[in-house]
């Protein structure tokens, strides 16, 4: 097999459809490399070996049967928040450790029937809540290009397992960042599609009206690839839109003429990292030598997007998490007790310190006296913030900033200072906010040779726009090909 | 259907200078073949834990999909009691802890109802009374805790957890534990006319919590309230709010203060006990459920539910008194139900002898349905006794056919085989005879066996003669047609 350190979906689907190889001989290469890198990265709680070598050959024979499909026989890895029949679902929870669901995520199934192999489950910030993948209760995830660093998070796992080349692509979700900002400090793609585009049937609620499912790949190409599948109605999921799917590979034209691209003020603040800022407004002048018109926008509320996220998702998660009772799955504490104490005992054992932090703060919102001036105001702000971005859409049709301030920190930096760690996600929280669809893509590398993040935000469900100026750059430019250097990498099988 | 319905007719009760202040807050479970978010059985009665699935059960990352038939189903009792139909109605989520709520939450409506200020009309002994509503909204059933059966544990059935409900708030306007009782017939029997909810309250799916307060008569003021639940029945209701009524009239009465408070009914004690306090109530921090889209109801909609409506049980009453000029006592049990009064109407139809109907329906019909327990539910379109047999059988004592007593008879044999009464009679011969040679031979023989009592009855003992009816009757196999028995025993015996 030809390096497969290099390879994308494109390569692989490529390559199978030629029969220079298999789905079976892929699938054992990418566990080999799983093998080798697993103990210094960590991306995955749960490797499906047999399941994945069942699903190679099962997509093997499909192949042989004619069958032709863009995901047909190519390994992928899931966010362990997302629900897999027969395989437990962690969501890197203690109170989850041993939950094995009696179904599939929507995009669980859908990838299934495409015919994607599923290698994993990647590693996560417990429930989602994080920014460095530090707040898994079971191992942290580590930076592929420096395992000192993290990853970014909630989806880390999904995030280092596609740099460190364990698979072709992965899901991850984002409720406030957490697929755009691990694709920053990791150098893939990550695209968050628009609320409602994909359904969130069996992905493991965080804070529901802002959680969206979205994929990893190496090129805007393979994530529009990704996305084609896991797009669509879901009849059991109510927020999931009725609304036709387009075709996002035909979108990929390369053509940026007459795109015009909005640049927001707001985002090139103080104690944006200098190279960021110059990798970003460099990846922003290429996108204009490819014909796209640069115009300054404004997002004046954009200062106050972290509060209120900060009030809604975690008051919607304080709800969403009062299932891990003990009562009916799940952890349940050995201490005996009464009603109350099974509850508290069950719950302080089972959940970690984020997670509870963050069902105080979300629960402190929505207590009686307290509701008007936290949670509804923060409604109010979350309108305001939504109101920003469509005017800002009538003077340009894609927004490009830095998609974090910085790259990737070290493990333990933001640990201790909850609140640094909040403003991580400063430029990805308001398009959650908005629901607006937003991709980061790797524009460059600072002189610690780590990832820099360009974000690209489109109107809703204007996915294919963002994907084809993501695929513009990336025929110009080529910090999508550069890989970590793991060491063992056993790449040469 | 009994003399119950007449509640609020009574005369009023005695409370001394004090004013009840009442307000029932109702939950009906709507008739739906499935669960409000999941498609699970919302029938009664299964296997403990048969009915469920991920999505009742609150598994994680399952979400809601709204039962379209529980919102047509509410729709149609807002437009029937006059509601305002907001054009958008929220769900919301109540949060708090039981095992029985497997999500930690209920999905229910808070700020943005379904529906607001409808009213339902009821009689009372001062005359027609409108009790306003206050609102109405759909939400879920929790399911069911069992702490008896197990010495250490609990157990939780999750059958009802997702169970379609509708919450129907009334107004504090009623002043009478009779009242009360009233305005909960009067709001079952439309719900059973729209055909929304069965009415079952043994089962609880139509079941009522009662706000009660006291205040001096005359006075305006809001006073401390508490609210009472566990009531099962219609008398349940009536007894557990006149025992709130003078607990509180006797409390204030002694200087005391309510405390406002959540009280249970022991119908077997006949008295309430505190459940829980105001310090101990829950903090329910209710928000939008974010897993639902807002339910927009269009005025078109509202119209075209308004058209389909059905005559409620009020109109129909009316006009049962004016078209078939039936006495009120009998339209109103008649029309209390809607299945009762479509099985009049049809048999009506049939056989123009309303009052005799009326009398067969009320009397022998209920009766069986009853004990058949078939009550509450809307099965009597099914019962062995079709509205046409019911009416054929009239028209046989009407013209003489068979006798009333007789037709007891037959209806019992068409109850049990289903057949009509015609055919009935003719296999068993129950014609009734006639023919006057035949009736005449039976009272002579009678009157031959029975020379003292004739002696008797000559003597002055006038009372005889139902005896000799009696006994002529019981030679005949009960067929003589008892007029003509009558007149002949009477001919027979005039002195010679
Ligand atoms: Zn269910």
């Amino acid at each position: 097999m030809a390096n497969l350190d290099l390879w994308t979906i494109q390569d692989a689907r490529r390559a199978l459809d030629a029969g220079d190889t298999s789905s079976v001989e892929l699938t054992e290469a990418l566990l080999g490399r799983i093998s080798a890198h697993e103990p210094t990265i960590g991306a995955l709680i749960t490797v499906t070996g047999e399941r994945a070598l069942a699903d190679a050959r099962a997509a093997d024979e499909r192949r042989a049967s004619g069958e032709r499909k863009p995901l047909l026989g190519i390994p992928i890895v899931l966010k362990d928040i997302f629900a897999t029949e027969g395989i437990r679902t962690t969501c890197a929870s203690k109170i989850l450790e041993d939950f094995v669901p009696p179904y599939d995520a929507d995009a669980t199934t859908r990838l299934a029937t495409s015919g994607a192999v599923l290698l994993g489950k990647a590693n996560m910030d417990e429930f989602a809540m994080g920014s460095s993948n530090e707040n898994s209760a079971f191992d942290p995830t580590r930076n592929p290009w420096d395992p000192s660093r993290v990853p970014g998070g909630s989806s880390g796992g999904s995030a280092a397992a596609v740099a460190a080349g364990e698979c072709l692509g992965s899901l991850g979700t984002d409720t406030g960042g957490s697929i755009r900002l691990p694709a920053s400090y990791c150098g893939v793609v990550g695209l968050k599609p628009t609320y409602g585009r994909c359904s969130r049937y069996g992905v493991i609620a965080y804070a529901s009206s802002l959680d969206q499912v979205g994929p990893f790949a190496h090129t805007a190409r393979d994530a529009a690839t990704l996305l084609q599948v896991i797009a669509g109605h879901d009849p059991r999921d109510s927020t999931s839109a009725h609304r036709e799917v387009p075709n996002y590979e035909a979108a990929l034209t390369g053509d940026l003429s007459g795109v015009r691209i909005g640049v927001p003020a707001e985002y090139f603040v103080d104690g944006l990292a200098p190279a960021v800022e110059k990798a970003t407004r460099d990846a922003i002048e290429t996108l204009g030598a490819r014909g796209a018109k640069i115009v300054n926008v404004s997002l004046p509320h954009t200062s106050y997007a972290v509060a209120t996220y900060y009030l809604l998702g975690t008051a919607e998660a304080s709800s969403n998490l009062a299932r891990y009772d003990g009562v009916k799955y799940g952890l349940r504490t050995q201490k005996g007790g009464e009603l109350l104490d099974m509850y508290r005992q069950t719950r302080d054992e089972g959940f970690g310190t984020e997670v509870k932090r963050r069902i105080l703060l979300g629960t402190y919102a929505l207590s009686a006296g307290y509701y008007d001036a936290y949670y509804l105001k923060a409604q109010k702000v979350r309108t305001l913030i939504r109101q920003d971005f469509i005017r800002a859409f009538e003077s340009c049709d894609l927004i490009a900033s830095p998609t974090a301030s910085t790259t990737a920190f070290r493990l333990g930096e933001r640990s201790d200072d909850p609140l640094s760690m909040y403003l991580t996600d400063i430029f990805t929280v308001p398009a959650n906010l908005a629901g607006l669809p937003g991709l980061s893509l790797a524009c460059g590398f600072d002189d610690n040779g780590l990832p820099i993040g360009l974000q690209i935000l489109a109107p809703a469900f204007a996915e294919a726009e963002a994907l084809r100026a993501a695929d513009a750059y990336q025929r110009d430019t080529d910090f999508h090909t550069r890989r970590p250097a793991l060491s063992q990498g056993d790449s040469s099988r | 259907m009994n003399q119950d319905t007449r509640a609020g007719q009574d005369a009023p009760p005695d409370y001394g200078d004090w004013e009840p202040v009442i307000g029932l807050e109702v939950h009906a479970q709507l008739l739906t073949e499935s669960k409000l978010f999941c498609g699970c059985s919302a029938s009664f009665g299964a296997a403990p834990n048969s009915h469920t699935c991920p999505v009742c059960m609150g598994f994680p990352g399952v979400l809601p999909v709204l039962n379209e038939r529980a919102l047509e189903l509410s729709l149609r009792t807002s437009v029937a009691t006059g509601c305002r139909i907001p054009p958008v109605a929220r769900w919301a989520r109540k949060n708090y802890f039981y095992p029985d709520l497997p999500k930690g939450f209920q999905v229910s409506m808070f700020d943005e109802p379904l529906a607001v200020e409808g009213f339902v009309e009821i009689d009372t002994p001062e005359g027609l009374k409108s009790v306003r509503l206050t609102r109405i909204h759909m939400e879920e059933d929790a399911g069911k805790s069992i702490h008896d059966a197990h010495e250490a544990h609990s157990l939780v059935d999750l059958n009802r957890t997702g169970v379609p409900l509708m919450e129907i708030v009334s107004e504090p306007d009623m002043s009478s534990a009779a009242e009360a009782v009233a305005y909960l017939r009067a709001l079952r029997s439309i719900l059973l006319y729209l055909e929304v909810c069965d009415g079952n309250m043994d089962e609880g799916s139509f079941r009522c919590d009662a706000n009660v307060s006291v205040r001096r008569l005359g006075a305006t003021e809001l006073t401390t309230r508490t609210e009472t639940k566990n009531m099962n029945s219609f008398r349940s209701v009536e007894r557990a709010i006149d025992f709130e009524i003078r607990r509180q009239i006797e409390l204030v009465g002694d200087g005391g203060r309510v405390t406002q408070e959540t009280r249970s009914w022991d119908a077997d004690r006949g008295r309430s006990t505190p459940m829980r306090s105001k310090e101990h109530a829950h903090d329910y921090r209710y928000f939008p459920e974010p897993d639902l889209l807002p339910l927009e109801t269009s005025q078109e909609r509202v119209e075209a539910l308004r058209a389909e409506l059905p005559e409620l049980p009020r109109a129909r009453r009316a006009r049962f008194v004016s078209q078939y000029g039936l006495p009120e006592y009998d339209a109103e049990v008649l029309t209390a139900r809607r299945d009762l009064g479509d099985y009049f109407e049809a048999a009506v139809a049939v056989h123009d002898s309303a009052k005799s109907i009326s009398n067969w329906v009320m009397g022998d019909v209920l009766r069986l349905v009853r004990e058949g327990r078939l009550d509450g539910a809307l099965v009597i379109q099914k019962w062995p006794v079709s509205a046409d047999h019911l009416a054929q059988l009239v028209q046989l004592i009407d013209d003489s056919t068979i006798s009333g007593k007789i037709a007891k008879t037959v209806f019992d044999e068409m109850h049990q085989s289903g057949d009509a009464p015609g055919d009935i009679v003719e296999r068993k011969g129950l014609r009734q005879v006639t023919d006057q040679s035949a009736i005449t031979a039976a009272v002579d023989s009678v009157l031959e066996q029975q020379p003292d009592k004739v002696a008797e009855y000559h003597g002055g003992k006038d009372k005889l003669i139902g005896f000799f009816v009696g006994q002529v009757m019981k030679a005949t196999g009960g067929k003589a047609n008892p007029k003509a028995v009558n007149e002949i025993l009477r001919a027979r015996l005039a002195k010679p």
